[in-house]
């Protein structure tokens, strides 16, 4: 390491103590391929190892190389850091790293910055042999000055070339130092993390990038005049830090199941690239099919004679697989679908954030098809409900669907590191002889629950089928049969509905305003209720992580409250638009439901801008709800 | 007994299967439909290997055909239309001790199916696949086929269809990683006997193209088929599929065909005025993608633990 920066012997401008804060939310956008992500994912983990509380959202542009110095090419990350638990993406930065002038623009259009932001801004800009481009730097200066931020000029690669040839890879490991400066975290943390992310990579990589964050982080001390302390929080229990589709892939071999079949989509498909790496020294193995249907009929043969299986999928992905699933249903097929949903309809947004597939996931088949549906709301969550849905798919024979969204699946938040039970993972595939007189569909008269005959177990030979079917699973032609097989299976649902307790009321159990969420508004939504209520206002919040069936208790939950509304990323009729009235406003999915299921008069705000909820946000709109 | 060891009982199969041990319940086909001939077969075929019935999985979609599992004593998938392959590859990528066998039809595999067929070829799972082809829509009531021939009229072709066949053995031997292709035909029972036998025999994707009569929507096909014994020819080769003399002797014409050769089994599969019957194609050296998916099988609860808590590791603060 001849050239190594020595950051000790740097002499150290004079300057105030670091400011002292509760939170801190710091972006960083850049081209695509300039490694924004890497930068803030490594700074989230040194935040994260450290103590502080951490949540981080991807600002992910539709294109991979889309042309550079973009607007909607943007790509970056959010990071909100904090000295408690962080569980949502907050409201607008407080520090954002550019590392061109036109980049900022994309988040500008999305409101993520205010008055006072400090925007450290790549200035090599500034002297670029283009016209055009001196030109539109100039533009963008004296514009984010008159937007009140405080724009702090950086010539990051001027420095960078001063340790390596190629600025281009690497520039990302220089901001972590200057993250790692102006955050307190020191050098060393930065060190471990690159060894770490690049332990597949030579050591002439590592040491480079080593040598780049000591030049950031040596740069910062000497030129800039600040820097913040977010205190770290005391824990004595062992935590986890991770992304959604990480806490996913982890959960599956936590299960149990032994296959993973799938199509490429995203934003789910990175949980199969956790899967495939980590499958080979535990026992299983990532079918990558050749379509979205194949997958999950290959899930589905998997779990009929063997494991329960997994097919991990995104709208578009769910809606091809439609079929499949209502065979699942019909023939009693355990089942795991694991839908990370995107902004619809169609191909839609497909890095965006939306919580649209609900309703297609409880009805998305002709004829009835009741199954189990659940909502992860953390990425705790994802994990635990991947090992809930694996047993309760055999428990009660069925498909067992996980909602999550892009949101969950690449932010990253600490969480308890498991404590791993024996029971979690799935038991051997049975294959002891099959009693005699018991039918591939004894149902039972009053939980409608059965068992299956798995290949292999002798006598326990039938065909399974998709059509109209008796206890024997023979072809019914008798039409009393489908009525009486519907109610059986039916009924499943209504036995699973009385295992589960009602939901917790966020606040007071009486009062003015009632919010129901689901899935990864959960931080956003809580953090804006609490807000609320230490301003006097009477408003409490409900969060549902079973949407089939529902959990018991909703109506009487709901008629304490004198408004009820829900708040969603999915459509609705702005009520406002003198266009929609009650007979043909169309509410949000959630709402929908709610309204069915309890008959009372369920309000909703919900969007479709394919952003994750802020605080700031929800609050507003309940304070319009309280007419305030 | 002589010469006999006093523990011989021990290799004995602790039960033999007789033929009624396969069967199950009366087929619901048309008295004359070919696959009849098929279902008897293949209970003929179950016994000489005598396959444990309850580790023998039949697979179909949808179509007349696709009700072959309801009538056989084993394990059975009716599935979706178009969609046994994909099922019948899940079944067998995590269970290399079960029997797998796919029965489809023409509507089925070769045109809501024809995707999945495709990569089915592709990944060479070890399954005996039966296409049992009668050129037409039997179950939805006569509609064209995409194997129907030019002219075809069905009530949705009423003036006749007119776009030229697809050759289901021509599309099979065209796939990447191909491995066991045959041809045969329901009026010749004893060589389609000879033919499923020799393709459950063979490890890996084994594509039986059954020829086959339907007696209600095809009326004309059948006369046609089995009165033109000019069109019929028999493959022989010390590689291939041998029938008795007495059935080869019902075969008019004969050819010498290597079925390791696969441009000359291409160029038989082109033919259009003569049928080739028996083993056009087989390449045992094919790898199989079920051999993939058994390879990390028998992982303990511990070592699944193990693998989990090192993950975890991974991610600990």
């Amino acid at each position: 390491m001849g050239n190594s920066v020595e950051v000790k012997e740097v002499p150290v401008k004079t300057k105030s103590k670091a400011i002292e804060i509760d939170e801190h939310i710091l972006e960083i956008v850049s081209d695509s391929g300039e490694g924004a992500q890497k930068c803030g994912q490594s700074f989230a983990a040194i935040s994260a190892k450290m103590g502080n509380g951490v949540w981080t959202v991807e600002i992910i542009p539709a294109e991979i190389q889309p042309p550079s110095r973009s607007r909607e090419g943007a790509s970056g990350i959010r990071i909100r850091i904090g000295s408690k638990k962080i569980t949502n993406m907050g409201n607008e930065a407080n520090l954002v790293i550019a590392l061109n002038e036109q980049v900022p623009y994309g988040r500008i259009n999305q409101n993520a910055y205010k008055q006072g932001t400090i925007m450290l801004l790549e200035s090599k800009w500034a002297t670029d042999a283009s016209d055009v481009i001196r030109s539109k730097y100039a533009d963008a200066l004296a514009d984010f000055e008159n937007r009140g931020y405080n724009v702090i000029e950086i010539p990051m690669e001027v420095e960078c070339l001063k340790v390596v040839k190629n600025a281009k890879k690497g520039k990302n490991m220089w901001v972590l130092g200057m993250l790692s400066y102006i955050y307190c975290k020191g050098v060393d943390a930065g060190e471990a993390q690159i060894k770490n992310i690049f332990r597949k990579k030579s050591d002439a990589i590592i040491n480079s990038n080593i040598e780049l964050l000591r030049a950031g982080y040596k740069w910062a001390q000497a030129n800039l005049d600040f820097q913040y302390n977010v205190p770290v929080m005391e824990t004595a229990e062992e935590m986890v830090v991770m992304n959604g589709n990480e806490a996913i892939g982890l959960g599956v071999l936590a299960s149990g199941m032994e296959v993973c079949s799938m199509y490429p989509i995203t934003p789910a498909t990175s949980a199969s690239h956790l899967l495939a790496d980590i499958f080979k020294n535990s026992g299983g193995l990532v079918h990558q099919a050749e379509d979205e249907i194949a997958a999950v009929g290959f899930a589905i043969g998997a779990s009929y004679a063997g494991k329960t299986a997994v097919t991990i999928t995104s709208g578009p992905g769910l809606a091809l697989k439609t079929e499949f699933l209502g065979l699942a249903t019909m023939a009693e097929i355990p089942l795991v679908v694991i839908d990370v949903q995107r902004g619809g309809p169609s191909t839609g947004l497909p890095t965006k954030v939306e919580q649209g597939d609900l309703l297609a996931a409880l009805y998305g088949q002709p004829g009835a098809v009741p199954k189990i549906v659940l909502a992860a709301s953390t990425i705790e969550e994802c994990f635990h409900f991947v090992i809930l849905a694996r047993k309760l798919a055999e428990s009660f024979r069925t498909p067992v669907y996980i909602l999550t969204d892009a949101n969950l699946a690449t932010g990253q938040q600490p969480f308890l590191r498991p404590k791993i039970k024996k029971d979690w993972f799935a038991p051997p595939i049975d294959q002891s002889p099959w009693k005699g007189d018991v039918r591939p569909y004894e149902w039972d008269e009053e939980t409608g629950l059965s068992r299956r005959p798995i290949p292999g177990q002798p006598g326990g030979q039938h065909t399974l089928t998709g059509l109209a079917h008796t206890r024997e699973s023979h072809v019914s032609y008798n039409p009393n049969e489908n009525q009486d097989a519907s109610e059986l299976r039916s009924r499943k649902f209504a036995s699973f509905q009385k295992t589960l307790k009602p939901p917790t009321v966020n606040g007071e159990k009486k009062g003015d305003l009632l919010i129901v969420g689901w899935g990864s508004t959960l931080g956003a939504i809580n953090e804006a209720v609490e807000i609320a209520q230490k301003e006097g206002l009477k408003v409490s919040s409900v969060h549902l992580r079973f949407m089939s069936p529902f959990e018991p208790g909703l109506k009487e939950i709901f008629q304490n409250f004198k408004q009820v509304m829900t708040i969603e990323i999915n459509y609705s009729d702005n009520k406002e638009n003198p266009q929609f009235t009650e007979t043909n406003r169309r509410y949000s999915q959630l709402s929908w439901l709610l309204r069915a299921r309890t008959l009372v008069d369920v309000d909703c705000y919900s969007n479709v801008e394919g952003q994750p909820l802020s605080p700031g946000r929800v609050l507003g709109v309940i304070k319009n709800k309280l007419g305030i | 007994m002589y010469g006999l060891k006093t523990d011989i009982a021990l290799d004995l199969p602790s039960k033999y299967y007789s033929l009624e041990g396969y069967e199950k319940g009366v087929a619901r086909w048309c008295p004359g439909c070919g696959d009849h001939a098929v279902l008897t077969n293949m209970q003929k075929l179950l016994r000489e290997k005598q396959l444990d019935p309850a580790k023998t999985v039949f697979v179909s979609g949808i179509g007349c055909s696709s009700r072959f599992p309801h009538y056989m004593n084993t394990y059975g998938f009716h599935g979706l239309h178009g969609r046994a392959f994909p099922v019948a590859e899940g079944i067998k990528f995590r269970r290399p001790d079960l029997d797998v066998f796919v029965v489809t039809g023409d509507g089925d595999c070769c045109s809501i199916g024809a995707g999945a067929w495709i990569h089915a070829i592709r990944y060479n799972i070890n399954m005996t696949v039966l296409l049992l082809n009668n050129e037409i829509y039997g179950l939805t009531k006569k509609q064209v086929s995409p194997t129907s021939r030019i002219g075809t009229i069905s009530n949705t072709t009423p003036d006749g269809s007119i776009l030229p066949p697809l050759s289901p053995v021509q599309t099979t031997l065209g796939v990447s990683n191909v491995s066991f292709v045959a041809q045969t035909a329901d009026w010749n029972p004893a060589h389609m006997y000879e033919t499923i036998k020799a393709a459950y025999e063979h490890k890996g994707f084994s594509f039986v193209h059954v020829i086959q009569r339907c007696p209600i929507f095809q009326i004309g096909l059948v006369d046609e088929l089995t009165s033109n014994k000019d069109a019929m020819v028999y493959l022989e080769h010390e590689n291939g599929i041998t029938v008795s003399e007495e059935i080869a002797k019902t075969f008019k014409n004969k050819e010498s065909h290597n079925p390791t050769n696969l441009s000359a089994a291409r160029d038989l599969a082109i033919s259009q005025e003569k049928i080739y019957m028996g083993l056009l194609y087989q390449n045992k050296n094919a790898p199989c993608y079920d051999d993939y998916g058994a390879s990390n099988l028998g992982y303990t609860v511990e070592q699944k633990e193990e693998a989990l808590n090192r993950e975890l590791d991974r991610y600990a603060i």
